[in-house]
């Protein structure tokens, strides 16, 4: 406890360092950089230790804020989350030591440091918050620093609109877990999480939680915020915000369940059509998009539907009393939950690294990028495949445990549980196939045939600083897959805190999915060893034979041009037709007439349905309604004094009244 | 120790690409043609496996990759399968989920293999390619599910052997369902007329032949294998539910299995002799339709 305290700490204070260090810019990112790597190591120690088995430890003192203690405890699902907290900042910190040096002057490179610190920590204080007033405060202090991170170019329009749109999705979703907290704490008058009693209004809370945690996570429909404020962020805060800060929604959640204790049976579908509708439209607008950070930014919407799914199977398996569903679903989120931190950072990193070596974020400008930049090719190939959900990565692992779960449920349990399981069968099937075809466009486009504009020209490799975190994470991937037998069980006091289930109930199902992993993992090393086998065989048949190089079957036509390649919205554009019912994808065209044409032109544009359809008219609405007290507000400073005086002076004669 | 999974899977391996003989055979004696010998795939893979390579300088190693992740994948996905009513050489819980991730992940490769040329020719089929997928892995996955509800076991081994003449007995209907969605399923992911035509790649209505137009060689050979094991793999999971007659003797239960794929394998013939390729819009229809018909096999096993 004492480490992690101190952890926190260095973080803080190696962020204001940063902050006022000498001005040559190279102090700020040393002092921030390093500080951040040294304060996240000596975070994960502790967070390790408990993993291994220790006991759970707290820390309680009072102070002068009222309602409770300065109340902070670390036990196996605090310990849990701050694994990718710790892991992932460190990494995007020593990413972002080289990322941030071109293109911006040094007080916002140490502005930028000072930020991912406070972010870092506040985030690890979340976690292991367990007071409510105390809790609500590192969760807005996490949301403002991250703010400011996501508007560190605020020079441009886009980012700044995005940076307004995250700020005000960030606080609706928080004045939801305000009254969340105020109705836990309301009977015991404490607000430290030890005294909270759920009393009747179980569900209500539920509700609450979902929509409060569930923006900051970004489930459908309260995700808007998501894939405006990921690709503005520099790419290594967009990595920790896309792979850690968005799962505080998920610890959140699942903090929340502890406290409320058991359930009502409609609180685990609730999570499950969540986790269908998360799944499968961010997937779908993934799709639709032709900006690589966008892409990647919907595709945590779909992974948090994913995690959902587990969870939400999980809280049926408790309902329904079978161990084997809720310990499958809750194991298989969790997993899924560190697994989406691994590939996802890994993605972002990627991105990064391409936006960085040519200047340009758009798909359907880059190609054949695999030649110039071979190894964040060869990483970002991992992550593609790891995201697909496909063996022998990380991806498969934890969708194959909610997989197991739900078929187990399906062909044991009676109708009412089993129906639940077939949506999140058909739902990740679902997933699984536009997940393909979505990392197929990202990687093909991005880095395989030729250059479709001249950003590619001038295509490099990062430096180390930026390869080491992009090939570490490329082999965790790997690592993840194969030791998940061994890890999986590792899983087991965080599943026993979040299920209640007893020891034996537990461990017994975690060897149950853990044998199955070793069966599936043993196939896999088997296509590992097939494609060296196979590999080998080629290049020995090849080995004296004449090969020669050519050029791309033309068919026939003698002037090929990159232009003519199938491009991110050429390639995607079945499955958005398929889909356009949901995805309403708008097209510009000046289509080409006569028989000597001049110019033509074909635009898609695939902006998002909830924000077009649900907030907009309803924000349009509210600012209608609200035009009509226009007239109080004129700028005269004494005449808002003065309705302040009213106001006062009006709610004293009430109270008197009163008594 | 049973010796049964190890001989199925040596048979799959010598047999599969006989299967592919057989169509092309049914479809010239439909037409009234000759047609080429029986063993011609055998004829084809050796020829090629003994040729050089040309590679289009747009390549890199991620095309030189494709090929040999895809048939890997298979060879693997070919050890989960069982025949014959038998054991598969290896089984565990939920080792169908792996079956069909184990596709997906040959997919994968093909794909960006095709990407990797810059044609787009090949361009066009990989889109077409994952398109198609995306419905077809929900119908097979809803179908398996189907299964393991029906036979309330969770391994492809157990769950094949539990369809036996008495469980089409007792649930015909689910099981008829089961075999039309598996049917489509099989058509689809093998790129057979209706949905896919592999004797063209020229026309703009191609898939997966379009998208290994850059192949040649030993890579082309590997392709071929590959999708004749897709073939034969898919196949035996069609003809384990369509078949269900076993007596338990090994070699009785595999001549009627075998029986079963020929059979498989006419039929396939005689539907790409009696119809026509659908137009590329309503290949959806087809999948979503076999889809559907999954998801009522599972309701009629939920009641």
């Amino acid at each position: 406890m004492l480490l992690l305290l101190l952890a926190i700490s260095v973080l803080f204070l190696a962020g204001v360092a940063a902050l006022v260090a000498p001005s040559a810019p190279r102090w700020g990112t040393i002092v921030g950089a390093g500080g951040a790597v040294a304060g996240c190591l000596a975070g994960l120690i502790p967070a390790v230790t408990i993993l291994l088995g220790r006991p759970a430890s707290s820390f309680q003192v009072a102070w002068d804020v009222p309602y409770g203690t300065f109340f902070v405890e670390l036990d196996a699902l605090s310990a849990f989350f701050l694994l990718p907290v710790f892991g992932l900042s460190a990494l995007a910190a020593i990413y972002g030591a080289e990322y941030m040096r071109t293109g911006r002057d040094s007080g916002a490179q140490a502005a930028s440091w000072f930020f991912f610190n406070i972010l870092v920590a506040s985030m690890a204080l979340v976690v292991i918050a367990r007071n409510g007033i105390l809790f609500l405060v590192a969760w807005e202090v996490m949301a403002l620093s991250s703010f400011f991170l996501v508007t560190l170019d605020d020079k441009e329009r886009s980012v700044r609109d995005a940076g307004w749109t995250y700020l005000v999705a960030s606080h609706l979703g928080t004045a939801f877990l305000l009254v969340l907290f105020i109705l836990l704490g309301r009977d015991s008058g404490s607000l430290d999480f030890d005294q909270f009693a759920p009393g009747s209004s179980v569900s209500l809370l539920f509700i609450l939680a979902v929509i409060g945690f569930g923006t900051k996570a970004g489930f459908v429909p309260f995700h808007v915020w998501l894939p405006e404020a990921h690709p503005a962020a520099p790419s290594h805060v967009s990595a920790v915000m896309s792979g850690v800060m968005i799962k505080m929604g998920i610890y959140g959640l699942l903090r929340t369940v502890i406290l409320l204790g058991s359930l009502p049976r409609w609180c685990g579908w609730l999570l499950i059509a969540v986790g269908v509708s998360s799944g499968v439209l961010g997937v779908l607008f993934a799709l639709a998009q032709h900006d690589l950070k966008r892409l990647l930014a919907y595709h945590s919407v779909e992974n948090i539907g994913i995690i959902a799914l587990g969870l939400g199977l999980g809280l049926v398996g408790i309902t329904v009393g079978s161990s084997s569903l809720a310990v499958l679903g809750f194991a298989g989120g969790l997993l899924h939950v560190l697994n989406h931190a691994v590939f996802k950072g890994l993605l972002f990193l990627g991105a990064g690294a391409v936006l960085h070596g040519t200047d340009t974020r758009e798909i359907d400008e880059l190609g054949g990028l695999l030649k110039r930049m071979p190894w964040t090719g060869l990483a970002f190939l991992t992550g593609a495949v790891a995201i697909s959900g496909l063996p022998p990565l990380n991806g498969f692992v934890s969708e194959f445990l909610i997989y197991l779960g739900a078929f187990g449920g399906l062909s044991s349990l009676e109708t009412s549980a089993a129906v639940p399981a077939l949506a999140v069968i058909a739902a990740l099937a679902l997933i699984g196939g536009l997940a393909t075809a979505c990392f197929t466009k990202a990687f093909g486009v991005v880095f395989l045939g030729t250059s479709r504009g001249d950003h590619g020209a001038r295509a490099h490799e990062p430096g180390l600083a930026m390869q080491l975190p992009m090939q570490f994470l490329a082999a965790g991937c790997v690592l993840m897959s194969l030791l998940s037998p061994i890890l999986v069980p590792g899983l087991s006091p965080v599943v026993r805190d979040v299920s209640g289930l007893s020891v034996d109930a537990v461990s017994a199902e975690i060897k149950q999915g853990a044998r199955a992993l070793w069966g599936a993992n043993a196939c896999a090393l088997g296509l590992c060893a097939l494609v060296a086998i196979l590999f080998g065989l080629r290049r020995r048949l090849l080995s004296n034979r004449k090969v020669v190089d050519g050029v791309t079957w033309d068919c026939g036509y003698g002037e090929p041009s990159p232009k003519m390649q199938y491009t991110a919205s050429s390639f995607a554009q079945p499955l958005t037709d398929l889909f356009q019912l949901v995805l309403r994808a708008r097209r510009n065209v000046s289509p080409v007439r006569g028989f000597f044409p001049r110019a033509a032109s074909f635009e898609t544009e695939t902006p998002d349905v909830c924000r077009d359809r649900l907030y907009e008219p309803i924000f349009h609405g509210i600012g209608r309604g609200l035009s009509a007290f226009r007239w109080l507000q004129h700028g005269q400073v004494q005449l808002y004094v003065l309705y302040i005086a009213v106001t006062l002076l009006v709610l004293l004669v009430w109270k008197l009244g009163e008594t | 120790m049973n010796l049964a999974p190890a001989l199925h899977g040596a048979l799959a391996l010598a047999l599969a690409p006989l299967l592919l003989g057989v169509v092309s055979r049914t479809k010239a004696f439909v037409a009234g043609r000759i047609g080429q010998p029986l063993l011609q795939p055998y004829h084809d893979l050796r020829k090629l496996l003994r040729k050089g390579a040309v590679y289009s300088r747009t390549t890199t190693w991620v095309f030189r990759l494709g090929p040999v992740v895809g048939l890997a994948g298979l060879l693997a996905a070919t050890t989960l399968v069982p025949f014959a009513g038998s054991r598969a050489l290896w089984a565990f819980q939920g080792d169908f989920v792996l079956l069909v991730y184990l596709l997906g992940l040959a997919r994968f490769f093909t794909v960006v293999a095709a990407l990797d040329t810059g044609s787009s020719f090949e361009g066009m089929g990989a889109s077409r390619e994952v398109t198609f997928a995306v419905l077809v892995e929900p119908a097979l996955l809803v179908g398996l599910a189907a299964l393991a509800r029906m036979t309330g076991s969770l391994s492809l081994s157990t769950m094949l052997s539990g369809v036996t003449v008495e469980a089409w007995k007792a649930a015909a209907p689910a099981l008829a369902l089961l075999a039309a969605t598996f049917l489509a399923v099989f058509v689809a992911e093998n790129g057979r007329i209706p949905v896919d035509d592999p004797t063209t790649h020229l026309e703009l209505t191609m898939i997966h032949e379009v998208m290994v137009l850059d192949h040649g060689g030993v890579d082309l050979a590997f392709i071929l294998y590959g999708a004749a094991l897709k073939l034969w793999l898919l196949g035996a999971l069609l003809v384990g539910i369509a078949v269900p007659l076993r007596c338990g003797h090994l070699w009785l239960d595999g001549a009627a299995a075998i029986a079963g794929m020929v059979a498989l394998a006419v039929l396939t013939g005689l539907i790409e002799s009696s119809m026509a390729r659908l137009r590329l819009i309503h290949v959806p229809q087809l999948l979503v339709g076999a889809g559907v018909l999954s998801v009522l096999a599972l309701i009629l096993s939920l009641r």
